[in-house]
């Protein structure tokens, strides 16, 4: 896995090989499995994200309560028209919160990167694919040029909330889906580092501070929040706004303030949210459940 | 770290570690048993008991035991389909003192009348750890087909295994000795390269000195 987003814009510009097909020579080379392998389990993955989508229960609630419904809720506001935001970054919020809501009440989804965050690229993904038309083979490249991102921030930085708070679980989905998206816009590799660092950037200390410990209170909205995020740093890559920090230098910003965040913000619900009056009745609720 | 754990695995949600990992210590638990589970008594410890009902921890855990993998759409009726199966389960909260947030133990009855008490703990984004089998340390993933011999603290017990699975052509990646006290109960915790044959296991189970030989095999893994 590469541990440079620098490493790999420098590797597309002397081998003039897309970004995705880098990142997959090299898993090819670590799992010992053949392209075909590797782009038919990578398929499978956007087949899941797909299914997971296309089967949200819009009755379901949580075991908890707290989060459910809010998928059905946001298509019919969309489909009213009524979104000051349109109908394709509804679209976007819509998927978000139906992914996210799923994986809330137990039923199966795509880790990306992690199950809290499960909803960023798939709604991302999904919407634009809707919207452009693109083959399912492109949107598997996409996915890859995904991966590759998330496997950086692995190398330099962390994924779990636990390790470095939000920012490493819906910061590092939003930058991975914001560079897939760069490609498929034909972004290059600096494109796509740069919108990753875009996302990324924005997303810096967000605290990981679920309400009663649950993958519920404020996740399941934050994927929203990473989803929207992810196509205005597409947007402006596009338009050629650059990040004036390097991509690299980003990640390692994250991964330093994760290092200086409190154990309360890191996926204890202690502090934050979880610390509210509120968080705090509702996880004594929750306690008594059991 | 590959590819497919940055986008995947595909899983029952709602956390890695409470739900995914849940599931992972079950379907562990019924290999190294080794039979059908027809009791199990399961008692929750630290994070796993407090958020353990949010997570799904509880019918996670069952559906593991029941031998469903991680992605199985059923986990959220693991109950049920234990009920079915025949499988009776309780569910406790327990203080095992200083060991991870994320433990459980578990004392399991088999078809045959084999038992086995097992303690583990979800380490985080669905990496799992075997910390004891029968009271005694273990400490192995759950990732390679696993050797776990229980002997007598005397010489020579260590040598019969490992000569058996050279003769195997069995590659040793790691390997474990504990033992309770000085001419006491020991264990070794073997974990292979290649899968252990079953009448090598049998062989072992018989020789003097030797009380129980659990064995984790792998074998089934992928093909559901």
């Amino acid at each position: 896995m590469y541990k440079s987003l620098e490493e790999l814009c420098r590797i597309e510009k002397e081998t003039k090989q897309p970004f995705w097909k880098i990142v997959q020579e090299d898993d090819c080379r670590e799992q010992g499995i053949g392209e075909e392998e590797s782009f038919a389990r990578m398929q499978a993955m956007y087949e899941a994200m797909q299914y997971a989508d296309a089967h949200y229960d819009e009755n379901l609630k949580s075991a908890s309560g707290l989060v459910g419904t809010e998928g059905k809720k946001m298509r019919k506001a969309r489909e009213a028209g009524t979104l000051l935001c349109g109908d394709f970054i509804g679209k976007v919020m819509e998927k978000a919160l139906k992914t996210s809501e799923s994986n809330a009440c137990m039923k199966r989804i795509v880790a990306a990167p992690t199950a809290g965050s499960c909803g960023v690229v798939p709604a991302v993904f999904l919407s634009v694919q809707e919207e452009k038309n693109f083959s399912t083979e492109k949107m598997v490249e996409a996915l890859y040029v995904a991966a590759g991102i998330g496997g950086v921030i692995a190398s330099r930085a962390f994924l779990a909330g636990a390790a470095g708070g939000c920012q490493a679980e819906i910061g590092s989905a939003s930058a991975m889906a914001a560079g897939g998206v760069a490609y498929l816009l034909g972004g290059d590799a600096d494109a796509i580092a740069n919108a990753a660092a875009l996302a990324l950037k924005n997303l810096l200390g967000l605290a990981c501070d679920p309400v009663a410990g649950l993958v519920e209170v404020p996740c399941v909205k934050r994927n929203v929040m990473g989803a929207v995020n992810a196509m205005t740093s597409a947007d402006m890559t596009m338009a050629g706004i650059f990040s004036r920090i390097p991509p690299d230098e980003v990640i390692d910003a994250m991964r330093s303030i994760g290092r200086s965040m409190h154990e309360d913000i890191r996926e204890t619900g202690r502090g934050g949210l979880a610390g509210t009056p509120t968080g705090v009745e509702i996880r004594e609720r929750m306690a008594n459940l059991t | 770290m590959n590819l497919l754990d940055i986008i995947g695995p595909v899983m029952v949600g709602p956390s890695s570690s409470h739900t995914a990992g849940a599931v992972k210590i079950g379907r562990v638990s019924r290999k190294l048993l080794a039979e059908e589970i027809v009791d199990a008594k399961i008692y929750f410890h630290g994070s796993f008991l407090a958020t353990g009902k949010g997570h799904g921890t509880d019918k996670a855990l069952i559906a593991g035991l029941l031998g469903m993998q991680v992605d199985d759409s059923r986990i959220p009726e693991s109950f049920a389909l234990a009920k079915e199966a025949g499988m009776t389960f309780t569910l406790d909260g327990i203080d095992l003192g200083d060991v991870h947030p994320n433990s459980v133990k578990m004392n399991l009855t088999g078809a045959s009348g084999r038992t086995l008490e097992i303690v583990a703990a979800s380490v985080g984004g669905g990496q799992i750890r075997i910390c004891e089998l029968d009271g005694l340390t273990a400490n192995f993933s759950g990732d390679y087909p696993t050797l776990i011999v229980h002997n007598l603290d005397q010489p020579g017990h260590v040598t019969e295994v490992t000569s058996m699975l050279a003769h195997k052509s069995v590659n040793i990646a790691t390997m474990q000795l504990y033992r309770a006290s000085r001419g006491g109960n020991a264990v070794m915790v073997i974990e292979c390269d290649q899968e252990v044959p079953a009448e090598s296991i049998a062989w072992l189970e018989h020789l003097e000195g030797i009380m129980k030989v659990t064995y984790l095999s792998l074998s089934e893994e992928g093909q559901a």
